[in-house]
């Protein structure tokens, strides 16, 4: 089966990043694919290089990244909601990319499930 | 690419398939942001061709109430852009009667015309969708 998640909300904060990153593994060792993920709201916080948490804790951004490079996931993160939150080309991570809205309607089109993750 | 509109050209895989899109809104329109990025979604849907609807539950019913002031809370009052969905042709909007029950609003209460459904109508009509997008 083919997936799409949406991320609704920021890092640390809000289990939603965590959930949608175990989901997205659990779903790529079942087999599935998942194609895209989008960040949206607070979720465009999952997508900053400056992030730096403690050494003994999971890095988030990072995370994502390194599952995207060896899945081929599609990391997008809403240009609106990301420069109302000053995330932007000079702060974004490797492995995201900063398009628009059109992004998840597109992925909800192509997936066979868009799951979204937030409050 | 522009701010509003990137990524809106649709590749092949996308171009002719029809889903049913519901928005699902259950929080209030101020406090938070969710309402008012729920609605850019909603308008950038429409360049889609989709079936597009809107659920507003909890809240959310909140988001279609008359009269909203925002100025003392500094805040831009955006509940015209609902009267304006017409114009995008999204037309289908359904109110749960349990949550206007709940907050003592009635239909009259309301910007814009909707449909007035119960909780377990509201949840077949989830049912029959394709995508459902929570906010």
């Amino acid at each position: 089966m083919k997936f799409g998640l949406m991320i609704n909300e920021g890092p640390y904060n809000h289990q939603a990043s965590d959930s949608a990153y175990l989901f997205a593994k659990a779903a790529i060792e079942k087999g599935h694919k998942v194609d895209r993920v989008f960040f949206y709201h607070d979720g465009v916080y999952n997508a900053t290089k400056l992030t730096q948490p403690p050494q003994d804790d999971r890095h988030i951004v990072n995370r994502w990244k390194n599952l995207a490079d060896e899945h081929g996931i599609d990391l997008v993160v809403c240009v609106a909601a990301a420069l109302r939150r000053g995330i932007v080309d000079e702060n974004l991570s490797p492995g995201f990319r900063i398009s628009g809205l059109g992004q998840l309607v597109e992925s909800g089109i192509q997936s066979d499930r868009l799951v979204v993750f937030g409050d | 690419m522009t701010e509003a509109t990137g990524g809106i050209e649709m590749d092949e895989d996308s171009a002719g398939t029809i889903k049913k899109f519901m928005f699902v809104n259950r929080k209030a329109p101020y406090g938070t942001i969710y309402a008012l990025e729920s609605l850019e979604v909603v308008l950038i849907s429409a360049a889609f061709d989709q079936d597009v609807s809107l659920a507003f539950l909890d809240d959310g019913v909140y988001q279609l109430k008359k009269g909203q002031a925002t100025k003392a809370i500094d805040v831009k009052n955006f509940s015209p852009t609902y009267r304006a969905l017409e114009g995008y042709d999204i037309e289908k909007l359904y109110v749960e009667k349990e949550s206007m029950d709940e907050r003592g609003l009635t239909e009259d209460d309301l910007i814009v015309d909707v449909q007035i459904m119960s909780r377990a109508e509201m949840a077949d009509m989830m049912d029959e969708q394709d995508v459902v997008l929570s906010f």
